[in-house]
């Protein structure tokens, strides 16, 4: 039992991280329509600014870095790329976030080279004993400042002007334009939150107490989890978003200790085959429907 | 997802039929002679290592016309090709090969000749095509997409869990050598052809383009006939497909199958072109995700739904990693592990390239090439303008694809 608690909560810490990337995922989708492949890109980069900048500024001074870094490259793509072909449809526009995410990671592998920077988060490797319950402290961590940036984003996205004009947008863009909304602002901001969010996750997931290694290509595989948590609590919802990190955070967890280690990486992605037979638009996704 | 969107209308049934019945296309027919001609002979003159080059790019272009069949002429995005390619390969291996005790393991080997061994590992990967049809059948665009990667995922599990099938991933398993009709594909046996001695690097070279030219041939067929018009009628509207009576979870269904029986092959040719089969050990080896992404690469580059284009995408993502590695030396690269290393730059090229069909030229390689050819005969009407750039800009921002 003491196990079992131990698990749910380190799978919960890990399922809030999931749950910013695909917070990440969902905004994007919801703006501009594109699923967007190179996410783990956007974690990369934001972790290796962390890497380099972490040893001369300290911890704090280089996540903010990281964090501002990954979001100004997901606003590059979008302002360079995205915004460019409007026209072009989705799906297309999907397939070239998948040729930006081959560019930049293996940039990103060449610069790093043979080392395997850790991120020099304070609280990684000082596991808290409450009773006989071991937790790990990134996991508690991740799991507050998930919460935290949750909250103010569903605040924000309730009742500010860019979460009022983002909704209207992604509802019906031609009245959201006639009524004055600047699609370009909002496809814009919504890139830069998303690759903002990315930049905070990756703080977590390169940790000892998440992934047991420093920045390296296991950090884009683990970024890819967040596919199967946007996917499984549907694309268009962000609620859709959070439960689904949860999930993938928990199946990870537990499958890892009742399971096997490797199961653990096939479990997420056949909870999520799962969940799409049964409902193709994902827990919380608007269903589709084939009009003729 | 309809793909209308990365439609290539030219592959119509409309045009095609009258051309090929009334006059011979004997530009094309003696193009395509030549170019047949200088693949026969070429294994007489490159040396070992572009030989070898050349043999990968014919697996991948076995590979890419499956997947440019599925998702360019069925519009179900797959991103399972590495699995298929895995499950090719073991099930080559396993038909093939004797059963051997390795350690503690016990590696299970049916013995088969291999050419038996070759078709059933093909039938038994359209099988596996065929069951994952049920979740195609269900889902749309991306999101089949993603649900086609939780293959990819199984198969990196399976391939670790099963070492008596795939040999474990630590140490994997030789597959038995290629022979036909008691010749074998190897080193053994004294044949040549115009005085140079044919050994295996040759005859493989000789197998591996039998094997993509029956593919190529079958490929297009399909995609003339009634199964190709099923299937990109299903593309473009699946409702409008259904009320002209195309069976449409049939047409996904053989789709998928079809397009695994091609990623089969391609993986059985490439554990022969590799002499091993070895399951990955992480998550981004060569039945990963990124040879996945490689595979929809080559298509998109080719121009989707195009078969030349499949093969010409192939050249340029796996053969410009093995050309730059076979003459990294001469042009100042890195190796491996330092730098620009040529993994590294063949990765920049395709990436950009992907970057820039979608920006540029939706139709890829294919339309260029008919631009050109139409340009070149000075008949370029306006129709075959719109074949590529605005033919998918005619569609509505917004409307389709939802």
């Amino acid at each position: 039992m003491t196990t079992f608690v131990q698990l749910v909560v380190n799978g919960l810490g890990k399922g809030a991280v999931f749950a910013l990337l695909a917070l990440g995922f969902v905004v994007i989708f919801k703006a501009t329509g594109v699923i967007n492949f190179a996410h783990g890109s956007l974690v990369l980069i934001g972790g290796y600014l962390v890497a380099i900048s972490v040893g001369a500024l300290g911890f704090p001074a280089a996540t903010a870095i990281g964090i501002a870094g990954a979001g100004l490259a997901a606003l590059l793509i979008e302002r360079l790329l995205v915004s460019r072909s409007r026209l072009a449809d989705p799906n297309s526009l999907a397939l070239l976030t998948i040729g930006v995410d081959v560019v930049v990671a293996e940039d990103i592998f060449r610069r790093l080279g043979t080392t395997v920077p850790y991120l020099g988060a304070p609280w990684d490797a000082h596991p808290v004993r409450l009773g006989n319950i071991t937790l790990f402290s990134t996991q508690l961590v991740a799991l507050v400042v998930g919460l935290v940036l949750i909250t103010a984003f569903f605040l924000a996205f309730r009742f500010s002007d860019w979460g009022i004009a983002m909704r209207a947008q992604a509802e019906n863009p031609e009245a959201a334009a006639l009524m004055g909304i600047r699609r370009s602002r909002v496809t814009a901001t919504a890139w830069l939150v998303a690759g903002m969010l990315a930049g905070v996750a990756v703080v977590f997931i390169v940790t000892q107490d998440f992934s047991g290694i420093g920045l390296s290509r296991t950090t884009h595989a683990i970024a890819f989890a967040a596919f199967p948590a946007a996917i499984l609590g549907g694309l268009d919802s962000t609620a859709g978003a959070v439960v689904g990190g949860l999930v993938v955070g928990l199946v990870d967890a537990l499958s890892a200790q009742y399971v096997s280690f490797d199961f653990a990486k096939v479990a997420v992605f056949l909870a999520m085959l799962v969940v799409l037979v049964a409902r193709p638009s994902g827990l919380f996704g608007t269903r589709e429907v084939t009009r003729v | 997802m309809s793909e209308t969107a990365l439609a290539t209308p030219e592959f119509s049934a409309a045009g095609r039929p009258a051309g090929r019945l009334r006059r011979r296309n004997w530009p094309a027919i003696i193009a395509w002679a030549v170019v047949l001609l200088i693949l026969v002979l070429l294994p007489l003159y490159l040396p070992p290592g572009l030989l070898s080059a050349g043999q990968y790019v014919m697996v991948g272009a076995v590979g890419a016309i499956g997947l440019t069949l599925v998702f360019g002429q069925a519009g179900q995005l797959s991103l399972a090709h590495a699995f298929f390619l895995l499950v090719g390969g073991t099930a080559y291996s396993v038909l093939a090969g004797e059963t051997t005790q390795a350690g503690a393991e016990r590696i299970v080997g049916f013995g088969w000749p291999p050419l038996l061994a070759l078709i059933g590992a093909v039938v038994i990967t359209a099988l596996f095509g065929l069951a994952f049809a049920p979740v195609a059948g269900r889902l749309k665009g991306i999101y089949l997409g993603i649900a086609s990667l939780a293959l990819v995922y199984i198969g990196f599990y399976l391939g670790r869990a099963l070492p008596a099938l795939t040999g474990g991933a630590s140490s994997g398993r030789n597959p038995e050598p290629f022979s036909l009709f008691g010749f074998p594909f190897t080193n053994e046996g004294d044949i040549a052809l115009f005085g140079v001695p044919l050994r295996q690097p040759e005859r493989l070279w000789y197998l591996f383009l039998v094997v993509l030219v029956i593919g190529y041939l079958l490929a297009a067929g399909a995609m003339r006939g009634r199964v190709g018009r099923a299937w990109r009628a299903v593309r473009d509207h699946e409702a409008a497909a259904a009320a002209m009576g195309v069976n449409v979870l049939r047409a996904k269904a053989v789709a998928f199958a079809v397009s695994a029986a091609y990623a089969g092959l391609a993986g059985v040719l490439l554990v022969l072109w590799y002499g091993l089969l070895k399951p990955d050990e992480s998550e981004f080896g060569n039945y990963g995700l990124n040879t996945s992404i490689a595979f929809l690469a080559m298509v998109l580059i080719g121009g989707l739904g195009s078969i030349p284009g499949a093969v010409a995408g192939a050249l340029i993502v796996w053969g410009s990693q093995q050309i730059l590695t076979l003459f990294a030396a001469d042009l100042g690269l890195g190796t491996a592990l330092s730098g620009f290393s040529p993994t590294v730059i063949s990765l920049y090229v395709y990436g950009l390239a992907v970057i820039a069909v979608v920006l540029f030229e939706p139709g890829g390689l294919a339309a260029i090439g008919r631009n050109t050819v139409a340009a070149l005969r000075g008949r370029r009407r306006s129709d075959m303008d719109s074949s590529g750039a605005s033919g998918r800009r005619s569609a509505p921002p917004g409307k389709d694809g939802k």
